[in-house]
């Protein structure tokens, strides 16, 4: 198992972002966090790569704690709103991702990416498009050449042809690297085309956790568990 | 990582050295002057260390004096609110920890390499400083003979004041997570601390030196003191300070020979009329009958009673320096675990 979390949990002073998490994800796998905003699956997401502390549970990501796991660069993340230096350009980003990763980084793999991409190197980060600063950041985490890659809303930002072509070269490039997956999205149709197991959380609990055997009933499915727990 | 923090920290230096730069044109330009004008001041007065040509000196140019040193106690504020602050809270703002935070290097380790980055420009920047304001400063300062009025202006306490500021602003930025808060923050905090170690710390390093002296009946005088914050005080007879160059005068007071201080009420019994001249109003010279009174007065009381003046000379200047700066390097060192332990654990929410 490339991901395991037990009755994971995490509250903000009073209120419960997550309650009782429980999922296992095999290697390899593509898997989807769906649910309505506010719903707890950035908080999860946060667990998994060290960012957050649970306030109860446990996580075991690659066969260790998240914090291993991440000082080992195995894991890729990139956070909601694919959060890069304003002030900083694509090149120095690529610097940025080497200088922070030295035991695990590609950098001709970066640099063919970020051109391939059309992103020029003496641009500054906030100049991009939203798309853009989306692809530069998952070059970031790619380029570690991840056992598994975590993505937290990665297409939040962009039009739904946009959307489509992202999460297409996303799972190609992470199919091409063998790494394992986790992206969350508030939208099923994002998911029925590129994932091979759903899970499901609404209001802190996680409500459905499986592979993926009819991705033309998927929305259905994902629909009714989210409409019994309105 | 070390690029990384280099890199960040670029145009923060430039924006130094751009000011130094300016500062050193400025300081080249106008010390030739000062040295030329101490020099004549010296001459004219030969061995006499107080003479009108000295005083003049160092009155014309109390402005740019003032300027120098004021410059001194601010930028270390600037360092804390513009350096020290924003350091994580602009990460905290911009979402840019859960890019930082999620690689391979550790967060200890990512604060410890900034941490370093910065305090480096911190101590290069405010050690230049302090060393071109004192270097400047330095015929008007000899003339002044005024050591402890210039202190924290000076050699070595900007460096600890600066350093303290910006692990004072790092805390702040990680407490509130936000720039301008935590610009706020580290100002008031700066301003207190420096207010409560110059008051109630830096007295405490070395005993004061004591000094008995006879009143002197031509310049000791009646009246009291004080600012409208702290309260004014109780009039009392009030002896002149000595003039010791150098010296930081810690007080003047008057006590018998058994050492008991000299009471509102012995001093109303030997001088009855004392105090009652002063009918409020504006300053006026006072009548040559009152001034006799007086003197009459201070004569009698200086029969039983004398002057006893606590003091610090101007050869323990460096002591109060070393002292200074360990308080405040050690103050900062203290700032910089707080903020290590609180990355380091740092658990969202």
């Amino acid at each position: 198992m490339i991901l395991e979390t037990e009755a994971l949990a995490k509250r903000y002073r009073r209120r419960w972002a997550l309650l009782d998490g429980t999922v296992s994800i095999p290697d390899g796998a593509i898997v989807g966090l769906v649910g309505p905003n506010g719903a707890g699956k950035s908080t999860f997401l946060q667990l998994i790569v060290g960012l957050l502390a649970p306030t109860g549970g446990t996580v075991r990501v690659l066969g260790g704690t998240p914090d291993a796991a991440m000082r080992s660069g195995r894991v890729g993340f990139v956070a909601q709103d694919a959060p890069t230096y304003a002030g900083l350009t694509v090149a120095d980003h690529l610097q940025l991702g080497a200088g922070l990763n030295p035991h695990r980084w590609d950098a001709a793999a970066a640099r063919e990416r970020t051109e391939r991409l059309g992103l020029a190197p003496g641009q500054r980060a906030g100049r991009l498009s939203g798309g853009q600063r989306a692809q530069l950041a998952l070059t970031i985490a790619l380029s570690k050449r991840p056992d598994l890659l975590v993505l937290d809303e990665p297409v939040a930002g962009l039009d739904p042809l946009a959307r489509r072509a992202f999460l297409d070269e996303t799972v190609a490039a992470a199919t091409d690297a063998g790494s394992a997956v986790v992206l969350s999205t508030h939208l099923v149709a994002d998911l029925a085309r590129t994932c091979t197991h759903v899970v499901v959380i609404a209001a802190g609990r996680v409500r459905l956790a499986e592979a993926i055997t009819d991705p033309a009933g998927l929305e259905r499915v994902v629909l009714d568990e989210l409409g019994r727990a309105a | 990582m070390i690029r990384l923090a280099v890199r960040q920290f670029r145009d923060s230096a430039w924006t130094a050295l751009a000011g130094l730069i300016s500062l050193v044109a400025v300081v080249l330009a106008t010390r030739p002057h000062l040295t030329e004008a101490a020099a004549a001041a010296r001459r004219d007065c030969g061995s006499d260390a107080r003479c009108p040509a000295l005083v003049s000196f160092v009155l014309d140019n109390t402005g740019s004096r003032t300027v120098a040193g004021l410059l001194v106690i601010v930028v270390p504020a600037l360092i804390g609110a513009f350096w020290g602050a924003p350091l994580i809270a602009r990460e905290f703002e911009a979402g840019t920890h859960r890019l930082v935070w999620a690689q391979s290097i550790s967060r200890g380790r990512w604060l410890a390499v900034r941490l370093a980055v910065v305090g480096t420009a911190t101590v290069a920047a405010t050690t230049l400083l302090s060393m071109l304001v004192t270097w400047w400063a330095a015929p008007l300062d000899d003339s002044a003979a005024a050591v402890y009025g210039t202190f924290d202006a000076r050699d070595l306490v900007p460096i600890g004041y600066a350093l303290f500021a910006l692990a004072l602003g790092v805390v702040a930025g990680l407490v509130t997570r936000r720039t301008l808060p935590a610009m706020a923050i580290t100002l008031a905090g700066l301003l207190t601390v420096r207010i409560m170690v110059t008051e109630w710390v830096r007295p405490l390093v070395v005993a004061p030196r004591v000094m008995d002296r006879p009143l002197d009946p031509d310049t000791t005088g009646y009246g009291s003191g004080g600012n409208i914050l702290l309260g004014i005080g109780e009039s009392r007879l009030d002896p002149e300070p000595p003039d010791i160059p150098d010296a930081w005068i810690q007080s003047t007071d008057i006590v018998d020979a058994a050492g008991t201080p000299l009471t509102d009420q012995v001093l109303k019994a030997s001088c009855p009329t004392i105090g009652q001249e002063s009918g409020g109003g504006p300053a006026r010279p006072v009548t040559e009958a009152v001034r006799q009174e007086m003197h009459d007065c201070v004569v009698r009381i200086g029969e039983r009673y004398h002057e006893v003046v606590t003091f610090q000379s101007g050869d323990r200047y460096w002591t109060f320096q070393w002292w200074e700066l360990a308080v405040f390097v050690a103050l900062a060192a203290v700032l910089v675990a707080c903020a290590g332990y609180r990355v380091r654990r740092f658990s969202g929410g």
